[in-house]
């Protein structure tokens, strides 16, 4: 029997989203299923920080990528998605994280991202806010900033308008060989099903390498000004997110509306959305660490998000081995909004055979597969060392 | 100042000055966490004659040894056991790292948070001078001069009355009480107001001290018109629209419960209130819940309430057991109050698109039309986002919609960053009398 459709999108997220709009483009016959609505899940609980992030080459290339992609898509982004090339600045500490600045930017030249020095004083003069006596820091003009359930409101909308359907009234229960089963009975047949769920995506494919890993957001009240760029510590790269343990990194935005971001914690194990006090603390005692005044400017809510995170920290995209109607697109974890875009051309560029605009290899789900077994293990993350 | 209590009661209106009063005259040791500069609450606030029973209360309030801090809100309850007290303005004093906020601990938590007025959009609410009800009636206690100004009084509920009689006691041109609801939708309240004299005297001098003013029932405001400010106010009944000139419009659409709190301490909510059981405990046991949150029901309810919460708490279960008798009896007189204040489901068509509902973040009823709930709309429209966390708007949504609030995420009211930095050790320093 033909399939009733070409593709069916598990996930409304951005990724899915951008997914759908990607294979509408192509004329795919498309569905989409998503109880939660569109941008419910970690789409809502991300700061929507459009980054080129260097931790690994294959990382550097597909963010980078993305970030090309929305710069692209920018004079078509209504206004209510706010999206600003607001610019990253990687704030250097000490001397030693200045040589870190000379690194970076060397990779980022390389790959053809503009990146600027500034030193002690520049940086003091884009910044006033953070304390004085901080080496310097990495400017990445290009770096964006955008609010993401808007965004990912704005490709459905895009995908739908191209011919993609998209169901929220039911919750999707299996989805695997060519079929997709929803709580209330329906069956969507498709020629490939995509899994762009996140975190949730382990409760139907249990063996997915995927954890949940928890991270805190505060948002203030508004202060045009108080600061200008998105503000990251370069530490964020190599101590505070490390793979093992809970962390947390300095790590500011300023909204369109003047309102402040204040990022991030990580951690694994954390089921719920509750507050950890101790975690967040220690987050913000990081952010007031760089931004002395933050403290006395006015919370306004503290939420929590499961981002889903990979042992290598790179996103699944591809074919799932064993199943040949499914493609991940899935593990993006702090990455899902800059990346999404990349994401959606890489399993369109999967499902219709075509070359991809970048080597997509690296984020195969295959990279995972124990050489004997041929199936997906669950244990690569060393229980060891979280627990 | 000590900051470990038997009891800790939040909010000083009536509910919470007997919960408190009660406690302590148990023998338990009892601090009050109130935002307003005295205590009293909405209905006993300071600046006008008090009733007996308000001067009564307080005194008792006074004499029990209750450590008060007002002026000051629970922001957020980080553990059980845990609140953490914020002072009002914090963010302007100079040092509000040390001198601005309270970690407390309890064994007992009383919630009697109160109640809020109820907004209802339509067209031109926003502008200045169009205000609560009870809003505007705190700012004339306040000192706000409303001699000579034509006021129209519009919305439901008995409330409307008390404010029209106070504010032409100051001197205020009623120009109408507009009262949505029908006369015979109010009866059952009448008769529950005439088999209690203390309501009927009250009722009596409303309507002596509002006799020169129109009061109409079935009656509301579908426009309120002006440039920088209120000039006049387009008023329906029965099908016919007529413009009034008036220089305030004062709204109230009965109370909203005040149940952030409890929610976000995870006590169940019923219909939108606190649910509790005879003894007024919550869902979340050592948690107690008295006055407005539990059921709109006034100040004698209230003092009820917060009497049984206090004895409950306090370990007097038969003295607690034999008030929540007399509660019982009195329950009537909720249900009455809320079926009189059942809105007409006319006023849901007042709002047109380019009428704002969140007044924070700007939000017009057209981007809300089609939205599948509050959380949806909430992340694609930002309603309900802003400071006020959907307290305004919220309720409006609520009636136009159908929506509930989700979830309630921390700080239940907007608190300084620094207040989830660190524990407030500075404060140890401060001199005890400085929070009393």
């Amino acid at each position: 029997m033909t399939p009733a459709w070409d593709v069916a999108v598990v996930g409304a997220g951005i990724v899915g989203a951008a997914c759908a709009r990607e294979c509408a483009a192509r004329g795919l016959q498309t569905v989409v299923i998503d109880a939660a609505g569109v941008g419910g899940g970690a789409t809502a609980a991300g700061m929507g920080h459009i980054v080129a992030m260097d931790d690994s080459p294959a990382q550097l290339a597909l963010t980078r990528w993305s970030q090309e992609l929305w710069h692209e898509l920018s004079p078509k982004l209504p206004r209510e998605v706010e999206f600003e090339s607001r610019g990253t600045l990687w704030v250097a500490a000490d001397e030693e994280e200045m040589a870190e600045v000379r690194r970076k930017q060397g990779v980022f030249a390389a790959a053809g991202v503009a990146a600027e020095i500034l030193d002690s004083r520049a940086l003091a003069e884009a910044e006033p806010q953070l304390r004085k006596g901080l080496a310097g820091a990495l400017l990445v003009p290009a770096d964006g900033v955008l609010y993401p359930p808007a965004a990912a409101a704005w490709l459905m909308g895009e995908a739908i308008r191209m011919g993609a359907v998209m169901i929220t009234s039911q919750r999707v229960i299996a989805a695997a060989r060519g079929l997709v089963r929803t709580d209330n009975g329906k069956e969507y047949s498709a020629k490939r099903i995509v899994h762009a769920c996140g975190a949730a995506g382990t409760d139907l494919l249990a063996e997915l390498p995927v954890r949940k890993r928890r991270g805190h957001l505060v948002i203030t009240d508004r202060y045009p000004g108080f600061v200008h760029h998105q503000l990251v510590e370069l530490g964020y790269l190599k101590s505070a997110h490390s793979i093992a343990s809970d962390s947390t990194a300095f790590n500011v935005q300023p909204r369109q509306t003047g309102q402040l971001l204040i990022g991030s914690s990580r951690e694994f194990g954390a089921e719920d959305s509750t507050i950890n006090y101790p975690l967040l603390r220690a987050m913000l005692q990081r952010a007031a660490s760089y931004l002395p005044g933050i403290g006395r400017l006015q919370a306004v809510r503290v939420w929590t998000g499961f981002r889903a995170a990979t042992p290598d920290k790179l996103p699944l995209i591809g074919p799932w081995p064993g199943d040949d109607s499914i493609c991940l697109a899935t593990g993006h974890e702090g990455l899902g909004i800059t990346t999404s875009l990349a994401t959606g051309r890489l399993v369109a560029s999967e499902i219709m055979g075509e070359k991809p605009g970048i080597p997509a290899e690296p984020y195969f789900p295959v990279r995972f597969l124990e050489a004997d077994h041929g199936s997906p293990t669950p244990t690569l993350y060393g229980e060891a060392a979280h627990g | 100042m000590s900051r470990e209590f038997d009891v800790l009661v939040v909010g000083a209106g009536p509910a919470g000055i007997a919960a408190a009063a009660t406690a302590a005259e148990s023998g338990l040791h009892v601090g009050v966490v109130d935002d307003n500069p005295a205590a009293g609450g909405q209905i006993w606030r300071s600046g006008a004659l008090l009733p007996a029973a308000a001067q009564r209360w307080k005194a008792r309030l006074a004499a029990a040894g209750v450590v008060r801090l007002q002026g000051w809100r629970i922001v957020d309850c980080p553990e059980p056991g845990a609140a953490r007290a914020e002072r009002n303005g914090a963010e302007i004093t100079r040092d509000p790292e040390s001198e601005g906020r309270r970690d407390l601990r309890y064994r007992h938590l009383i919630l009697a948070t109160g109640a809020r007025e109820r907004f209802l959009p339509f067209p031109g609410w926003t502008l200045p001078n169009v205000m609560g009800a009870g809003g505007l009636d705190a700012m004339v206690r306040g000192g706000l001069p409303i001699a000579g100004k034509r006021v129209v009084v519009a919305g439901t509920g008995p409330l409307l009355l008390a404010v029209a009689a106070h504010l032409t006691s100051r001197g205020a041109r009623i120009v109408a009480i507009c009262e949505q609801a029908s006369a015979a939708q109010m009866a059952p309240l009448m008769m529950q107001v005439l088999r209690r004299p203390g309501k009927l005297w009250q009722g009596a001098s409303y309507r002596w001290a509002t006799k020169k003013s129109r009061y109409l029932t079935r009656c509301w405001t579908v426009a309120a018109l002006g440039d920088e400010r209120l000039r006049s106010a387009i008023l329906q009944r029965d099908g016919k629209q007529w413009c009034v000139e008036c220089d305030v419009l004062a709204c109230g659409f009965h109370l909203v419960p005040n149940t952030e709190l409890a929610a976000l301490l995870g006590c169940r909510l019923e219909n939108g209130f606190v649910a509790t059981d005879e003894r007024m405990q919550t869902s979340v046991p050592g948690i107690w819940c008295a006055g407005e949150p539990t059921g709109i029901g006034g100040v004698e309810l209230s003092l009820l309430e917060g009497q049984i919460a206090g004895l409950a708490a306090a370990g007097k279960t038969s003295a607690a057991r034999r008030l929540a008798g007399r509660r019982r009896g009195a329950l009537g007189f909720v249900r009455a109050l809320e079926r009189a204040c059942q809105l007409d489901p006319q006023i849901r068509d007042l709002p047109r698109e380019d009428t704002v509902i969140c007044r924070c973040e700007d939000v017009r009823l057209g981007a809300l039309l089609g939205r599948g709930g509050w959380r949806d709309a909430k992340l694609h429209t930002r309603c309900g986002m802003g400071p006020c966390q959907g307290r305004i708007c919220g309720g409006a949504t609520e009636f136009l919609f159908g929506w509930h609030a989700d979830s309630v995420r921390p700080p239940v009211f907007p608190a300084l960053v620094s207040s989830f930095l660190e524990p407030d050790a500075a404060s140890e320093l401060a001199s005890p009398k400085e929070a009393l």
